[in-house]
């Protein structure tokens, strides 16, 4: 039990029980807020696994910007709007996610490689970037292009979005005039 | 020196279940979105440990492509939340009813 070791399972207990805390609140703005905590163990984590330039993107893009837009749109609904219950078939879906669990569970173990321990070692930045457009650069095109179309949808999304509203205005101006 | 792999996708499958039951039980889009966002970080977790387990660079690679997904998903999919709380005033999914007849 090396000081690395027991760095993980502190991490792997914070990520977990965030998680659950997440997962479990009615209001979806506490539950970000438990997210992020869990995206920033997940960062410290990917930083002991070797990873220090996915650590500092998961930092920066998951736990600051991608959080900080779900918080900007639940503050754009009502109060009443930002809690709701569970839905009726809660049950079948716990027992779904355990199903998967256990399923998992015996993969993994089963597998003879799984009790090889990890040996460390770390990923410099400049090596990995290297690499990345080096082997990856049509996918990290294609990825850019991803972002691209996600852009146009959303821009198209929001334009029909104004339409649909000038025409609720016009209406309102015919019943009342 | 470090820990065992096993344990590193038992953490995996852990988180992914749990953002499976997020998914699936509540009833709110937004909560349906973080649980979407919850397996994928599930599913990063898993690339990571696999690419210190092989000692391979893809693993990190597709945690960055896994990255800019989830970032277009998550703002695509909040705009549709946006749009269709504008249109019926409700972020429940049984609510959208407008086509029964």
């Amino acid at each position: 039990m090396t000081v690395y070791s027991v760095i993980f399972y502190i991490l792997a207990i914070v990520i977990l029980v965030s998680t659950l805390l997440a997962i479990t609140r009615r209001q979806p703005i506490h539950a970000v807020l438990y997210l992020i905590v869990a995206f920033l163990g997940t960062a410290a984590l990917f930083f002991l696994l070797g990873a220090p330039l996915l650590a500092a993107f998961v930092v920066i893009l998951y736990a600051g910007a991608i959080m900080v837009l779900v918080l900007f749109v639940i503050m754009m609904f009502q109060q009443s709007l930002r809690e709701t219950g569970l839905m009726p078939q809660w049950g079948h879906a716990a027992l779904l996610g355990v199903v998967f669990l256990a399923v998992t569970v015996a993969v993994v173990f089963k597998d003879p490689g799984s009790a090889m321990v990890l040996k460390g070692a770390a990923v410099q930045p400049k090596d990995f970037g290297r690499f990345l457009f080096d082997r990856y650069w049509l996918a990290v095109e294609i990825v850019s292009i991803l972002l691209l179309v996600a852009l146009v949808a959303i821009l198209q999304i929001a334009k029909r979005r104004g339409a649909a509203g000038d025409e609720g205005e016009k209406r309102e101006k015919e019943v009342h005039p | 020196m470090i820990v065992p792999f096993g344990h590193v996708f038992l953490l995996a499958g852990l988180i992914f279940s749990f953002g499976l039951i997020c998914l699936v039980a509540h009833r709110n889009l937004i909560m349906t979105l973080v649980g979407v966002e919850v397996m994928m970080n599930g599913a990063a977790i898993a690339f990571v440990g696999a690419a210190l387990r092989w000692h391979l660079m893809e693993g990190q690679a597709f945690m960055l492509f896994i990255l800019a997904v989830a970032a277009a998903e998550v703002s695509v999919g909040l705009a549709i939340v946006v749009n269709v709380y504008r249109r019926t005033g409700s972020i429940d999914p049984d609510r959208y009813d407008i086509l029964k007849g």
